[in-house]
């Protein structure tokens, strides 16, 4: 583990109305690795995520405390200013949602909103990140038709391209591959995998295959609590708690 | 077990028979109002009656350019004025309010539909007519009474406010709540996840909602009448006064029978506003079905 994590969490707590959803979250996140989030649907896996960029801000009567440390900084603080702590992370949801414009104006939409990139730069950069997510041989004759109009397995990766375009360090995955079919999943996978270099990759999923397949570390959450985190291989094979052990076997879902 | 089967059928072939008789009642009252409109048709061509200014029903002179222009001004000021409080409205009420606020918000825009047309009316005489007269007007033109086509569109505005934003908050409720995230998650502010996306996104229920509004403008009466100033004379400024097609035919319902013609001649203005408001809803469901296969292509 490096020894600045770009995400820290420390004694983060997040309720909403009456229901705890998250308690006493303490973890470092390692840089530039794949990390997975697991555990059963309702123990506030997602919850997790979205605290990480401060998409819970709309929810009603949530309440939050404790610190999210980004890069040194702690998002919660309430000085601090939303906009630029979550361009520094991509997220890709659980279905696409392309932005309801062209092919090229979702890669654009992120860098024109934070500046005023002349046509030949966005040009350039619409082109690489279309690359770095495989799409641009697919689209490159009709950049300028609806986004929709790709399949769904093109809008998530179209959606990851919209992400990266903003330069993130970290990318957030909310189930990314479970409205798409194999293929595009090891796609993505594939992506995921190799983006890492370049990128922090956080992915919640509920594909214990998935977990393996792509990520370096597992987080295995329960009941609003991190129970367990390591290394992929360890956890899996060799979990050290009762209730990751009943998990990753299949007793508890 | 034939009687369940013969019922079934029985009521469906009624159900059909009574919406048939109910959609109908739109032909009969086209037809009704051309057959009596006959009579100044024949006196006068349609060109005459609709672009000529002469409103002199002692002589016979019909001539319905100033209220088809009463008309249009009124409207146009009322959606001048509506569309953008109405869109701000709806954002600041979907977007950004907090539930508890929302939960007020609410049902005072409800109810502000609910109030009958005619308080509008006067309160458009005892608020709005003062202050065109003692604070606005006095900015822009020598004199004016207060009653103009501006007081008739400020009260149409408020009175098609309701209206509008609730059709345009149940638009952008529709919205998924991840392409808001999507957004704002690559730094986008609300305004510009706003602006950006979903006024791109709920454009056919904007203009859907707004035709509805305007369709709703062109019809209203009692209000218009109370602050518009009647005066047949096509309007020049947002100062000076307009008298509408609803007003012309609601003032002088009563008093037709002593004149020739003049009552065919409300009947033709009648069959005017039953005509704009017909083809305003056709041209504007035609825009609306190309926008919508715009975007689902």
């Amino acid at each position: 583990m490096t020894n600045n994590p770009h995400i820290s969490v420390q004694h983060l707590n997040v309720s909403i109305g009456n229901h705890e959803i998250l308690k006493d979250i303490t973890i470092n996140i390692p840089n530039k690795k794949v990390i997975s989030i697991i555990g059963p649907s309702g123990c506030g896996k997602t919850t997790l995520l979205k605290s990480f960029n401060r998409l819970l801000d709309d929810t009603p009567d949530v309440k939050v405390t404790g610190k999210v440390l980004l890069d040194g900084e702690n998002i919660y603080d309430p000085k601090a200013e939303v906009t630029h702590i979550r361009k520094k992370m991509g997220l890709l949801s659980q279905r696409p949602y392309p932005l309801p414009m062209s092919i090229y104006d979702n890669v654009a939409y992120g860098p024109r909103l934070h500046g005023n990139p002349k046509k030949v730069e966005l040009d350039q950069l619409v082109e690489t990140q279309l690359k770095a997510t495989g799409l641009w041989n697919e689209v490159k004759d009709r950049l300028h038709a609806p986004a929709t109009r790709l399949s769904i397995g093109q809008q998530q990766r179209l959606c990851l391209a919209r992400g990266l375009a903003v330069e993130p360090e970290i990318i957030l995955g909310d189930e990314s591959t479970s409205a798409l079919d194999p293929v595009s999943t090891s796609i993505i996978e594939d992506l995921f995998i190799h983006l890492k270099q370049k990128y922090t990759i956080v992915l919640v999923t509920h594909i214990l295959r998935q977990a393996r397949r792509v990520s370096d570390y597992i987080i295995f959450v329960y009941m609003g609590k991190i129970i367990e985190f390591g290394p992929t291989e360890e956890l899996l094979l060799n979990p050290q708690k009762e209730l990751t052990k009943e998990y990753v076997k299949g007793f508890i879902s | 077990m034939q009687f369940r089967l013969l019922k079934d059928k029985v009521l469906s072939k009624l159900m059909l028979l009574l919406t048939i008789l109910s959609v109908s009642v739109v032909l009969v009252i086209g037809i009704g109002l051309y057959y009596k409109s006959i009579p100044v048709l024949a006196n006068s061509s349609w060109w005459t009656l609709l672009t000529s200014s002469d409103w002199k029903p002692l002589k016979g002179l019909f001539g319905f350019f100033p209220f088809i222009m009463g008309t249009l001004w009124v409207t146009g000021i009322a959606i001048i004025i509506a569309l953008p409080l109405c869109l701000l409205s709806s954002f600041y009420i979907t977007e950004y309010a907090h539930p508890r606020v929302r939960k007020v918000l609410v049902p005072f825009v409800n109810l502000l539909s609910g109030i009958p047309p005619v308080i509008f009316g006067v309160w458009g005489v005892l608020f709005i007519i003062p202050l065109i007269q003692n604070h606005i007007a006095p900015h822009f033109v020598e004199f004016s009474t207060g009653y103009s086509v501006l007081a008739g569109g400020i009260v149409l505005a408020v009175m098609i406010f309701p209206l509008i934003v609730s059709i345009v908050c149940e638009v952008l409720n529709t919205i998924p709540k991840e392409l808001k995230e999507a957004s704002l998650s690559l730094g986008a502010t609300k305004w510009e996840t706003i602006k950006k996306v979903y006024l791109r996104k709920a454009k056919p229920g904007i203009i859907a909602a707004t035709v509805l509004a305007i369709s709703r403008a062109f019809g209203e009466t009692i209000a218009v009448l109370m602050v518009c100033g009647n005066n047949a004379a096509v309007p020049h400024s947002v100062f000076d006064s307009g008298y509408p097609l609803p007003a012309l035919i609601a003032n002088n319902y009563g008093e037709m029978l002593s004149i020739p013609m003049y009552d065919s001649a409300l009947m033709f203005a009648a069959l005017l506003l039953f005509i704009i408001i017909l083809l305003f809803n056709i041209i504007s469901r035609v825009i609306l079905a190309r926008l919508e296969r715009k975007l689902a292509a």
